[in-house]
């Protein structure tokens, strides 16, 4: 697996923003056409979108009200619902992939969201901002508040995202849960994946948030 | 003494009953004895009719057509005059040219449902076996039997699979017993502001307005019509209780607030000192004149009886195991006769069984009623609901 069999990606059709997300073209990469998937946190059904236009089979879970009708508007199958709560409600093995976009963070319960995602679905794909990334870290070291960047931009006290852990810990969590990762990717502040040949260290320094292409484990 | 005003009599006298009960003013199909409607109560209904409109063309190869299912007081004039009360068709807001529901595109099929009083067979119509009114000997009929007719309906116009049905409240649950029950039948299912059983509050509700049908001495436990009159007190009163579960707390409060009506101060009676009264009395009288007593109970009874689960061993998934259909599901905030929760009970069932289904819960103050008035993000949902579906059903202009 290398970096430019990752990228770039060859017909896909832009968002309406006409900008695809550098996770969101990579998290597409990953599924095989033809297949049946569960975006868990869908929001205005970008990552949908673009796999529908790539035959995939897509369905939507979401949180906010506005963002569920949004996507229903564009033609897309989502439901408002809650990772937290709503998972249970779907069988086993009912589809090929669950995605959880930059989600995982904003779950009250991390660790048995991502057991459901691999208990409906065969694989799951999980991409979370990483808190072990360096501008993180120099935030918390120099500055000493809690850090805030670009792409996370809320204060402690109003962030929705309660459960921030670093590329090392939910390597560790997947550990833990007996998950295996089939490809794990790294992009950088830019979208571009770090180099794979690179230690572990090095990713969960600069990584800007981490993509895993996961599956069950075989057992312990 | 105070002064009390009761509620006027209907202007149309109870003859023009008969004319678009048996002769409507809509397209009829007749089916005679050679195909009875096996009813849920063990009564083969035969011969029975159905009087329903169309709009649009079916495509040569008979892949457009929408069934509208209609609520419990609607009929089959979706988007056209009304033939007794002469008021635009109920769903115009939806259906017709350049809406979401465009004849231009699909072939929309509305049919009055087995059991009403605007040209199907029903406890109005004549009965063939005594050349009388059918009233109480009327069998009492299901959800599922006025899908059940639907569907022969459908056969006789030659349509093997529907694009899409539609329906709301009454109408939504007629939707989703057409999935239960012919799902390769369905290719999309949009089912607006309805429920998979009809819960007991709802019950109580209908049983009240029941009641007041059968509280009103004109009723003469059904006969009313061999009399030539008709229970419209006790109707108008079944139909002011049931508005108000249409309607919102909120509505009402923007709609008519504490505001008097055509007055300054109260006029110490029982008069319709207040707008909300007035309105209520409109409403009933106006009702009336266009619906039947019986069939009011008929349709209400049918309603109760609905509960998809308990026909597949109390387990709601089972009735859409496998399914195919496209479904869409929406429900409105302040909708307390069909709330939000009695929708996401069918989508949780739906994604037990891996349906592709849409669900979106539209912002509104305008309760139940919400599905018939003019709410554009509904229109919204429901115009990409059918483009997308009939994108994948291969329509042509389908997917712009």
């Amino acid at each position: 697996m290398s970096v430019q069999e990752v990228l770039p990606l060859g017909g896909v059709a832009a968002g309406q923003s006409g900008q695809v997300r550098a996770d969101h073209l990579l998290v597409a990469e990953m599924v095989k056409p033809g297949s049946k998937v569960l975006d868990v946190g869908c929001g205005d059904g970008d990552l949908l979108q673009l796999l529908e236009a790539r035959g995939i089979d897509g369905r939507g879970i979401e949180l906010s009200r506005e963002g569920v009708n949004r996507c229903v508007a564009k033609g897309l199958a989502v439901v408002q619902g809650d990772a937290d709560t709503d998972l249970v409600n779907y069988p086993d093995d009912a589809f090929d992939y669950v995605i959880l976009s930059q989600t995982l963070q904003a779950t009250r319960q991390p660790k048995v969201v991502l057991e459901n995602l691999l208990r409906i679905g065969h694989r799951a794909i999980v991409s979370f901002p990483n808190f072990g990334f360096w501008k993180m870290r120099l935030q918390l070291l120099i500055g000493g508040h809690m850090p805030r960047t670009e792409n996370l931009p809320a204060t402690w006290y109003d962030t929705a995202n309660i459960h921030f852990c670093t590329i090392k810990d939910f390597v560790e969590l997947c550990d833990a849960i007996n998950v295996k990762m089939e490809r794990s990717v790294a992009l950088d502040l830019y979208g571009r994946p770090v180099p794979l040949n690179l230690p572990w260290w090095v990713w969960n320094m600069f990584g800007e948030q981490g993509v895993f292409l996961l599956s069950r484990g075989g057992g312990k | 003494m105070v002064g009390v005003k009761s509620i006027p009599s209907p202007a149309i006298s109870a003859d023009d009953r008969s004319h678009e009960v048996d002769h409507p003013s809509s397209l009829v199909a007749h089916f005679g004895a050679e195909q009875p409607l096996r009813l849920d109560c063990g009564v083969d209904l035969s011969p029975f009719q159905i009087a329903y409109q169309t709009y649009g063309e079916l495509n040569a190869d008979r892949s457009n057509a929408i069934l509208i299912c209609h609520a419990l007081t609607g009929d089959q004039h979706v988007a056209n005059v009304h033939p007794v009360t002469g008021k635009p068709g109920w769903w115009e807001t939806l259906v017709g040219p350049g809406r979401p529901l465009d004849p231009d595109r699909y072939f929309i099929i509305c049919s009055n449902v087995i059991g009403g009083c605007m040209g199907s067979t029903g406890p109005a119509s004549i009965n063939p076996a005594t050349g009388k009114v059918w009233g109480l000997e009327f069998p009492v009929i299901t959800i599922p039997d006025m899908v059940r007719a639907q569907a022969m309906l459908i056969d006789r116009l030659g349509i093997d699979t529907l694009f899409a049905v539609v329906g709301g409240s009454m109408g939504g649950m007629q939707v989703l017993q057409w999935t239960a029950a012919y799902p390769s039948r369905v290719f999309s299912a949009l089912a607006i502001a309805c429920s998979t059983r009809h819960s007991a509050q709802n019950i109580a509700f209908h049983e009240l307005g029941r009641q007041a049908v059968m509280a009103d001495p004109d009723w003469h436990n059904g006969g009313y019509a061999d009399r030539g009159i008709h229970p419209h007190r006790g109707l108008a009163v079944a139909r002011m209780a049931a508005h108000i579960t249409y309607l919102s707390d909120a509505a009402l409060h923007r709609k008519f607030g504490r505001r008097m009506q055509d007055r300054e101060l109260p006029t110490f009676s029982f008069d319709a000192d207040f707008q909300v009264e007035s309105y209520l009395r409109y409403q009933g009288s106006s009702f009336v004149e266009r619906f039947d007593a019986n069939a009011y109970l008929y349709l209400t009874r049918a309603m109760d009886y609905f509960d998809i689960a308990a026909d597949h061993d109390g387990v709601l998934a089972k009735a859409f195991a496998g399914i195919q259909t496209r479904f869409c599901v929406v429900s409105f905030t302040s909708d307390w006769l069909f709330p939000t929760s009695e929708s996401r009970a069918l989508v949780h069932a739906l994604n037990a069984s891996s349906a592709r289904v849409s669900f979106a819960e539209i912002e509104t103050d305008r309760g139940h009623d919400a599905f018939l008035l003019d709410v554009p993000e509904f229109f919204d949902i429901s115009r990409a609901f059918l483009q997308s579906a009939g994108k994948a059903r291969g329509l042509n202009g389908g997917g712009d």
